[in-house]
């Protein structure tokens, strides 16, 4: 029972709590990148999800054979082999969206999410704990490209759901008003900055009413570059610490 | 067009136009992170323009080697991996035989091995463009680099200097710290957006 409850814990702290995205500030390239429709955004989700979900396992499955003084190398082994299988896959059965995630795809392999998570995660706790994790801030990185691709799509194109071959052959969902004046400049890359300046305005306000801390940039117990990293560490981390201390 | 003309079409296409942080939102974490003073965001650009140049140097005749092969598919595990090793050792080699540059430009070393706007350039090289094979497109690839480097640096630059600005800045309170800075790297983008079509006129 109580380990029932545990893994519940484990599958929410990274939906809302400690959401990758809108949290602790990690995958930020895609979230930018990709989010210009809900369809692609969904689909970089998904990839970057099944992606940790199975380096999850096989971290914490060879949790106590990498020695540690190599294991980032090996960590970023066993993702780059992931991240290959998941394009070669998408490659075959989903050529639209291999098409709009482009370079992305493959650079699924130095998202932070997924080595921070091996690091902070997978490589000290047991497999079914990790593939929780693994699942739980997945589905919290996909919720948040969701919510940038929706906000970015529906300003920016006027409809929803576009690109999907099932709704309204390809074309989606109209927006009345929006869909006859689109406001190109947030599918664009200024809209990008804009929409998750502003979704991070909103998850601090939700945050600060619950009594969590504000979402800053490389609190470094999250960052996987965290132990080989001398200059950010003096300069930056200590103030955080600091601020935390007080 | 003529090869040079090419070349520096290129290398302004990446700079301006293309820029990898502003309109590719590719190292958006150094972006954001080490910009907040100026000789740190010089000194990270410095260390990343050099990264990239030596990863797509190497990476080339690799990418040659797997295609003889018929092994492209490896073509992102076998990247990552080269750049990951070829990063520890130009850092090994610069602490013992180039102790300044090192104090200079090493300290960022470890951090850029996982940033995307190396791997970036490198499979946007190879697989958007299609730069390999020839001697030729080996100058294309390398000035695309150099482009995409110098691009970095210039928006690092350019935007230590708004930072500085906002820290000064009373800002309403819900929009304080990383809200504020995303919203004005958003104006910064915009401004990008001016060179729009820059490169075809100026060549055409």
């Amino acid at each position: 029972m109580a380990e029932k409850k545990s893994l519940g814990k484990e599958f929410t702290k990274g939906l809302i709590k400690e959401n990758p995205v809108l949290r602790l500030v990690l995958g930020t390239c895609p979230t930018l990148a990709v989010s210009t429709s809900v369809m692609s955004a969904v689909g970089m989700g998904a990839s970057a999800t099944a992606v940790l979900i199975c380096s999850n396992i096989v971290i914490s499955l060879l949790r106590k054979v990498i020695p540690s003084k190599v294991r980032i190398p090996a960590y970023i082994v066993i993702i780059a082999s992931f991240v290959t299988i998941v394009q070669m896959v998408v490659k075959a059965f989903m050529p639209e969206l291999d098409e709009q995630l482009g370079v992305y795809l493959p650079l699924i392999v130095v998202n932070c999410i997924i080595l921070g998570r091996a690091e902070a995660f997978a490589g000290k706790n047991p497999v079914l704990a990790s593939a929780v994790d693994g699942l739980g801030m997945g589905v919290g990185f996909t919720g948040a490209l969701f919510c940038m691709g929706f906000i970015r799509e529906l300003f920016g194109s006027g409809t929803f759901l576009s690109g999907i071959a099932g709704i309204n052959g390809g074309n989606g969902i109209a927006v009345p008003f929006l869909n006859e004046n689109p406001m190109l400049i947030f599918v664009l890359a200024p809209g990008g900055f804009f929409v998750f300046g502003i979704l991070m305005a909103v998850a601090n306000k939700i945050a600060e009413g619950k009594g969590l801390p504000k979402a800053e940039l490389h609190g470094c117990e999250n960052c996987p570059m965290a132990s080989s990293c001398t200059i950010i560490k003096k300069d930056e981390c200590k103030s955080n610490e600091e601020v935390a201390v007080k | 067009m003529s090869y040079t003309k090419e070349l520096i079409a290129i290398l302004i296409t990446y700079i301006l136009t293309q820029n990898f942080i502003l309109s590719k939102f590719l190292g958006i974490c150094p972006f954001l992170g080490v910009s907040k003073k100026l000789n740190t965001a010089v000194g990270m650009s410095a260390a990343v323009i050099f990264v990239m140049l030596i990863s797509t140097a190497i990476t080339y005749p690799i990418y040659n080697l797997l295609v003889l092969f018929g092994l492209e598919y490896l073509e992102t595990i076998v990247f990552i991996l080269v750049i990951a090793a070829l990063v520890q050792l130009v850092e090994i080699a610069m602490k013992k035989y180039m102790p300044p540059l090192y104090n200079a430009l090493g300290i960022y070393l470890p951090l850029i091995t996982t940033n995307c706007a190396v791997l970036g350039v490198v499979l946007l090289n190879i697989d958007t463009n299609g730069y390999s094979g020839t001697m030729e497109n080996f100058g294309r690839a390398m000035m695309s680099s150099l482009g995409a480097g110098l691009g970095f640096m210039l928006a690092m630059v350019m935007f230590a200097g708004v930072r500085s600005r906002i820290e000064s800045c009373d800002v309403p309170k819900f929009l304080k710290g990383l809200p504020i800075t995303l919203i004005a790297a958003s104006i910064t983008s915009l401004s990008f957006l001016g060179f729009a079509g820059l490169v075809e006129n100026m060549f055409a």
